[in-house]
């Protein structure tokens, strides 16, 4: 199973390389790194940076060049707020792992108790219902299921009960000025933690419940029932134990999913993620910002597939060799 | 005891998973349509619309929903009901392109790697690989920033970038079309390669192919409003359903806050109906897929 996951591991370096090259090469002819230079208009300066940062070179040397300052250590300087571009990166990464981690653990727990609960019920009421929020939770624009959340549970109960400050606040990740407190965290976590992940949560229990049906309706279930082993038992010790294998492949497929999401979110709820940095060096051209964020995001959900590959063994140890 | 259980449990089984398709089938058909309403009605703004289309009335201002303005109006006294149909042009317009588009990408990328296999094949696999690795939406609005944002250019980069499901898709049908007995058969009387595909694999592929539209459609109403909402997308003074969300974002807690509700409404209603038509498809052409849910779930 280890030597699994490493040969993966392998083979996604070269995808890994190759895809941030066509990224570095499309970036590189897409934006200009000196635009703020260029409304100067002083040939001279424009000629120096040029050189400086190597731009009269070739795309491949250039590339290489940037690939091997991004390894030692030194990822240059943002062209949009000319500070040094790993703080940047650093300190949206540590925010938006806050929220991708609350919001892995909500997802998947309330994923697999639907799940669970459709599938020991199949074709009951409860079981309707649930497949028909999954269908609206799957055709909702999750910026839209955002901006709506705000109306109705921060706005409006505010409004209603004459409060100081809403329930659930919906800018940023912690309150200016305070020393944060769990209470305050939870509080401006709830409403982004549900806007991430409505359509993974809709997903993820139909696998859930798909697989754990697959289990239910296994022999060695028909064989714990029929030495009389409670029925409660038999769900969470022998068919929920067996059905963790699929969902935990999915999880790890829908890992790219997550960061779209993470840019709709931060940019519905103000936070000072990866999402918005992406966003706002898009919208400012800023490559020096854009091509280590890619290659960031690239590397994190490779690791993420690798972990799935390896919890999964652990979880079904007949996959092990 | 096994037995037992199995004959006491099986007539309520079959009753309800006759129930159950019954109700897809039923929501396919209300699916469908629920689509042709909104497609007349969008296309058929000119007739339809209560307002003639950007009919400004700044002394009204914004009002809220009453008989005479469905929807209400927006800032500038528009009939925010009139403005939605015609915004619903846009959006439909531009989702049913890249569903065509990228479904033909990729149908194409799909039988050649399916059933040349080879080098063709690997070279394939790899660059899905690579879609997978990168977030969709970061790589569109990357795109977009650069090539512009025409409805154009939109349908090219959703279209370029979209292809790689029902790639895989139908090199797995393909894989297994290329194994079947007609096939060989087709191939022993001397048949060219370009004749099989054309008359033996892609007749097979239909269901798969109309299927993936149906999908593809859903996943790229969500995806242009998503982009459009986050500024890559369609630009004003042209209207989307995701552009007018984008307008409105500013107005929560505001007593405006209505316009924010009707335009995700389109959108909502939109890509259930055109999921429900997608699962319709796929029950009626294999009833052995039976329990699952539609799987527009390749962006976002």
């Amino acid at each position: 199973m280890f030597a699994y996951a490493f040969r993966r591991l392998l083979y996604s370096l070269p995808v890994l390389v190759f895809g941030s090259f066509l990224l570095f090469w499309s970036v590189r002819t897409t934006f200009d790194p000196l635009t703020k230079l260029r409304t100067i208009r002083d040939p001279e300066v424009i000629i120096r940076e040029t050189q400086r940062l190597g731009l009269d070179q070739g795309i491949p040397v250039q590339y290489w060049r940037w690939l091997s300052g991004f390894v030692t250590g030194d990822w240059g300087v943002s062209s949009r707020t000319s500070g040094s571009v790993r703080p940047m990166i650093e300190s949206a990464l540590s925010v938006t792992l806050e929220l991708l981690l609350w919001g892995l653990l909500f997802a998947v727990v309330l994923a697999v108790i639907l799940g669970v609960w459709s599938a020991v019920r199949q074709y009951s009421i409860s079981d309707y219902a649930l497949t028909g929020v999954s269908y609206v939770g799957l055709a909702l624009p999750a910026f839209w299921f955002g901006l709506i959340l705000i109306q109705v549970l921060a706005v409006w109960p505010q409004q209603l009960f004459g409060w100081d400050e809403p329930l659930f606040f919906f800018i940023g990740l912690t309150s200016a000025g305070e020393e944060p407190t769990f209470i305050d965290t939870a509080r401006h976590l709830v409403l982004p933690v549900l806007t991430l992940t409505v359509g993974l949560v809709a997903t993820w229990s139909r696998f859930a419940r798909a697989s754990m049906l697959d289990a239910l309706s296994s022999d060695y279930v028909r064989t714990a029932r029929a030495k009389g082993v409670p029925r409660r038992q038999v769900v969470i010790n022998h068919a929920l134990r067996n059905s963790w294998g699929p969902l935990v492949t999915v999880v790890s497929i829908d890992a790219a999913l997550l960061v779209g999401g993470l840019l709709v979110t931060e940019q519905v709820f103000s936070i000072p993620g990866m999402g918005r940095l992406f966003l706002d060096s898009l919208l400012a051209g800023d490559a020096f910002v854009l091509l280590p964020w890619m290659l960031i995001i690239g590397i994190a959900v490779i690791v993420l597939n690798l972990v799935a590959d390896i919890a999964y063994g652990l979880l079904d140890p007949r996959v092990r060799v | 005891m096994i037995e037992i259980n199995a004959v006491a449990k099986s007539p309520s089984n079959g009753r309800s998973k006759f129930l159950q398709r019954f109700i897809r089938h039923r929501l396919a058909l209300l699916g469908g349509l629920v689509l042709l309403v909104l497609f007349v009605a969008c296309f058929g703004a000119p007739i339809f619309a209560p307002f003639p289309k950007n009919q400004q009335d700044l002394l009204l201002g914004p009002l809220p929903p009453s008989l005479e303005h469905l929807l209400g109006t927006d800032d500038l006294g528009r009939d925010y009901f009139t403005e939605i149909l015609y915004a619903g042009q846009i959006s439909l317009l531009l989702a049913l392109s890249v569903a065509l588009v990228s479904t033909a990408i990729g149908v194409l990328v799909g039988v050649l790697a399916g059933y040349k296999g080879g080098w063709v094949d690997n070279v394939f696999m790899r660059i899905t690989d690579l879609f997978l690795v990168v977030p969709a939406i970061a790589l569109l609005a990357l795109a977009l920033q650069g090539l512009g944002h025409s409805p154009f250019s939109i349908v090219v980069v959703l279209s370029l970038l979209g292809w790689t499901y029902i790639a895989r898709v139908v090199r797995g049908q393909v894989l297994s079309l290329r194994e079947r007995e007609f096939i060989d058969a087709a191939r022993v009387i001397g048949a060219k390669d370009r004749h099989i595909i054309w008359t033996h694999v892609l007749p097979n592929l239909g269901g798969v192919i109309a299927v993936n539209v149906a999908l593809a459609v859903a996943s790229a109403i969500i995806v242009e409003s998503t982009l459009s909402f986050l500024g890559f997308g369609v630009q004003p003074p042209e209207t989307s359903w995701g552009n007018m969300l984008s307008q409105a974002s500013g107005l929560i807690g505001t007593s405006k806050v209505y316009l924010l509700y009707f335009p995700g409404l389109f959108i909502l209603i939109a890509v259930l109906a055109v999921n429900f038509v997608g699962d319709g498809l796929r029950d009626a052409l294999d009833p052995r897929s039976g329990s699952g849910n539609s799987q527009g779930r390749k962006h976002r």
